[in-house]
């Protein structure tokens, strides 16, 4: 890829962002700083880029922690995520004997 | 081992990862609505398998045993640590799990730099200059989220941390991490492998002297910023590797990351630079008039509260971090549901920042299925507020605190409130009369109309909802 196609795809990105996220309710704004971290996980394609195609000690270690650190960044992220919205979620039905009123 | 293999670059590979940041930017979309979140998140979480599959289907990739250690113990971490974690401790959650991308981009730059000088070859600009700036952010981010994840946690004080001319210090970090790039980049024929490892250690005490100082309220910010600041590190390393998936998707990160920084600090009306240059200066840190003399203020009981509340028309719940720490949703929403059977009008005022992150009290409150209607925003209910009866603040204290309205000096001046201190009433459910979060006095508990109810939020609550049971 030249130079200015990676430019291209970047100011387009930027824009898409901009315009995906502009309106967004406060009430979501936590879960999506979170699906958005989660998203950024996606370095450890770098990491495991750089490890794949390590021949060194040092590469090794550096690359097995990017990919660590990485897997924690996405699998940690979209599952805190996922956990904040399932408290959005239609309950089923009300429960009987509703647990979830814990005052008592 | 039979194995389809994709050539890097390749077209079969780059259709995948376009695959991939489509579903990125879907999820994303999803993810602005209530209704389609959920759905949200697993479409974006779906791009990233097919994005990391691809990855490993790459011609050439090797060293598989460590591929898997680090991908396993990564898998591990994030799956323990995401069940373990409370409600109230997701914002240091994600302050962590930031981090450690950030962590991971600066090693990969690391790597780059290593791997492009063993190859004796002219550094080409254009990968050098991406991976410079991948390390700086990456490292300044990774330090940053840590220690935000620190003060979040209590393991270090939550109080602004400064050190006197630590404006200098950090002026002086910076024109010499711009420096050692500028070196660097000049001698992109052989850069020097130490020169770089200085620069991470550099960024990483920079990213360390910008976050400590910031206190209170702050925080949220400042992760979201990090958080930013993490995905256009991503972008950046994407320059240097050539992967499409990484500019586009760590680009997404960055611009909306950016939008939700600017939204956060419009809330509390200052300015991004203003919070990362200042801090809350700590001046009048230990109170405003009183000093450290007691204030006079009313202390009741819950029977009293009750009693206040259950013949009220209208009563407007203030919740803020206090309810989070103690779980008192629940409860919270046991003395609405009893106020309302008498025709008692209830609703929540929530406070754009109330808690540690926009829309902590909402996740909360709707997670003891508290009616969405319910939930008031701070321009929706402030003029209210005048022709409220009661005003209950549950946990909440920077966020109602008058000084930001009365008190051009107070460090929080200018700050939106709740403006609590107009309705008829006032009823402050906290343990203390201890400062919150930005650690200054709240002039709130000594107004005469004011009744502080030191107790627990939840055990509070829940007194509170016998007692009215009972009138």
């Amino acid at each position: 890829m030249s130079l200015m196609t990676e430019i291209t795809i970047f100011v387009l990105a930027v824009f898409v962002g901009f315009e995906v996220i502009s309106k967004v309710p406060t009430t979501l704004h936590t879960p999506l700083m979170s699906q958005t971290n989660a998203i950024h996980g996606i370095v450890m394609l770098g990491g495991l880029i750089v490890l794949g195609y390590a021949d060194d000690g040092l590469e090794y270690v550096i690359g097995t922690i990017a990919v660590a650190f990485g897997a924690i960044n996405i699998v940690g992220g979209f599952m805190v995520t996922d956990r904040m919205l399932g408290m959005f979620a239609k309950k089923p039905k009300p429960k009987p004997s509703s647990d979830g009123k814990g005052g008592s | 081992m039979v194995r389809a293999v994709l050539e890097p670059g390749g077209d079969a590979a780059t259709a995948l990862y376009i695959v991939a940041f489509s579903l990125f930017i879907i999820g994303i979309k999803q993810g602005t609505h209530p209704t389609t979140a959920k759905r949200g998140n697993l479409i974006a979480a779906g791009g990233m398998a097919i994005a990391v599959v691809t990855t490993l289907l790459l011609d050439g990739m090797g060293n598989w045993g460590l591929i898997f250690l680090g991908l396993g113990i990564g898998t591990a971490v994030g799956v323990i640590a995401s069940i373990r974690v409370q409600m109230t401790e997701m914002p240091q959650m994600v302050a962590l799990y930031n981090g450690v991308g950030g962590g991971a981009v600066a090693l990969i730059a690391w790597s780059e730099i290593r791997h492009g000088i063993s190859l004796g070859e002219d550094f080409p600009l254009d990968e050098l200059i991406p991976v410079i700036f991948a390390g700086v952010v990456g490292s300044v981010s990774f330090w940053g989220s840590n220690i935000a994840f620190a003060k979040l946690q209590d393991l270090i004080p939550t109080r602004p941390i400064a050190a006197p001319g630590q404006q200098v210090m950090n002026a002086v970090l910076l024109i010499a991490i711009v420096a050692i790039c500028v070196i660097l980049a000049v001698d992109h024929e052989s850069p020097s492998q130490g020169l770089f490892i200085l620069l991470l250690v550099l960024a990483a005490i920079l990213g360390n002297l910008v976050v400590l100082p910031i206190g209170g309220a702050d925080m949220p910010v400042v992760i979201s910023l990090l958080n930013a600041f993490t995905g256009l590190s991503a972008a950046a390393a994407g320059f240097a590797l050539d992967n499409v998936a990484l500019i586009v998707a760590g680009t997404l990160v960055g611009s909306s990351g950016t939008i939700l920084t600017l939204e956060m600090a419009t809330a509390m009306n200052r300015s991004v630079s203003n919070i990362l240059f200042s801090g809350f200066g700590g001046a009048p840190a230990g109170g405003g008039a009183g000093g450290g003399e007691e204030r006079p203020h009313v202390s009741i009981g819950a029977q009293d509260a009750a009693i206040k509340l259950a013949y009220a028309d209208s009563v407007v719940i203030v919740p803020g971090y206090g309810l989070a720490v103690a779980q008192a949703q629940h409860a919270i929403k046991e003395v609405a549901d009893e106020l309302q059977k008498r025709g008692v009008t209830v609703n929540y005022a929530i406070h754009p920042v109330a808690g540690r992150m926009p829309g902590h009290m909402n996740v909360l409150l709707a997670e003891a299925d508290v009616p969405y209607e319910q939930l008031k925003e701070m321009e929706e209910i402030n003029p209210e507020l005048p022709r409220t009866d009661v005003a209950v603040v549950v946990g909440a204290n920077d966020v109602t605190n008058p000084a930001a309205k009365n008190d051009p000096d107070s460090p929080i001046a200018g700050m939106p409130i709740i403006e609590v201190d107009e309705a008829q009433q006032v009823i402050v459910i906290k343990r203390s009369l201890s400062p919150g979060f930005a650690g200054i006095d709240n002039d709130l508990f000594y107004e005469p109309n004011t009744s502080m109810l030191f107790a627990d939020a939840k055990q509070a609550a829940a007194d509170i909802a016998a007692e009215i049971q009972n009138l």
